[in-house]
């Protein structure tokens, strides 16, 4: 429950962007949050509709882009997206996989006006 | 006005993963084997320090992190048993940084063994933050249910270790240790698991064991 002091770590990345640019706006951003990354999507939307007023990002959209957990076999080399949290290789069994998508948080795109 | 669409790619967990592995390389350096604790609130951590601490007593040398929203408590309870310990209250944060073990490990003596960091009671959030620890405790107490493994898969997915705490209680509540180990195992296999009673002493010595092994590995460099 710490979605607060993450959107302050995304506000962090639009003011160096939007200074960098020479931006008055953020108007659009793209985070993508994996299912694991222990971050709520609905929670981080209200952090981030608070903490927005005031700010470049007054305006901005927030989209927010769920990536599921990806598996990667080195048994048998297959890759494959998982719903569910049974953490073994779909196609041979296998129980070494690693996880190789779904644990991150990522500021992905942003939208300026300058 | 234009509008400029920006590719970013930004990892907001980037700075305190680049923290962590600092850490973790200052402590290899210094041959200290770093231990994170993850559990909920009142499943036996400092009481399962303070057991390891009895049984290190004049052998190894411990240090203590702890973290707490508020509270020097647990690092009383660690110094009333000669071990060195730091307290961080967060002040309401759910989760140890890096960042914040980063400023206290200048004060952490040369000479020391192993450096356990006692995480916030909370089986959510620490399990998103690396802090630099070789091995990753999770601890499932007795009367916590069985069933928790699957509720809170992200804990036992990043750890190297389960310890059923409580055992002493085993008798009185329904908890099938066997469950809960097998659950743990489907979400991470390979997990090593040990039961104990920090209590009564029970398992306390195979646990001990397993962490001088640990530290024999990172010492001869092969962690």
């Amino acid at each position: 429950m710490h979605e607060l002091s993450l959107v302050a770590s995304v506000f962090e990345v639009l003011e160096e962007k939007a200074r960098e640019h020479g931006a008055a706006r953020v108007t659009r951003v793209v985070l993508k949050v994996g299912v694991m990354a222990g971050v709520v999507p609905d929670l981080l939307e209200s952090a981030f509709e608070t903490y927005k007023i005031g700010t470049i990002a007054e305006t901005a959209r927030l989209e927010i882009v769920v990536v599921p957990v990806k598996l990667r076999c080195p048994d048998c080399g297959g890759e494959a997206v998982r719903e569910d949290t049974d953490f073994s290789c779909a196609g041979c069994g296998s129980r070494r996989v690693e996880i190789v998508e779904g644990r991150d948080l990522v500021v992905e795109t942003i939208e300026l006006e300058t | 006005m234009t509008t400029k669409t920006l590719t970013v790619v930004r990892d907001l967990l980037a700075t305190n993963k680049q923290a962590a592995a600092a850490i973790r390389a200052e402590l290899r350096a210094r041959g200290i084997l770093c231990v994170n604790l993850l559990s909920s609130p009142g499943s036996g951590k400092t009481t399962l320090l303070e057991a390891l601490a009895e049984r290190f007593r004049g052998r190894f040398r411990m240090a203590v992190i702890e973290g707490d929203i508020e509270t020097e408590r647990d690092a009383e309870r660690i110094r009333a048993k000669g071990i060195p310990a730091w307290q961080i209250t967060t002040g309401g944060a759910c989760h140890l940084e890096a960042r914040m073990i980063g400023k206290v490990l200048g004060e952490v003596p040369e000479a020391i063994d192993l450096l356990f960091i006692e995480n916030v009671g909370n089986l959510v959030c620490p399990a998103s933050y690396d802090l630099g620890e070789d091995l990753r405790f999770v601890l499932l107490s007795s009367p916590e249910g069985d069933d928790k493994p699957a509720k809170y898969p992200q804990a036992f997915l990043s750890a190297d270790v389960l310890v059923l705490t409580k055992s002493d209680l085993f008798p009185v509540l329904p908890f099938d240790p066997a469950r809960a180990a097998a659950e743990a195992l489907s979400i991470k296999p390979g997990l090593e698991i040990f039961t104990v009673s920090a209590l009564r002493g029970d398992g306390i010595d195979d646990l001990a064991g397993y962490l001088v092994q640990a530290l024999e590995r990172l010492r001869s460099g092969r962690a």
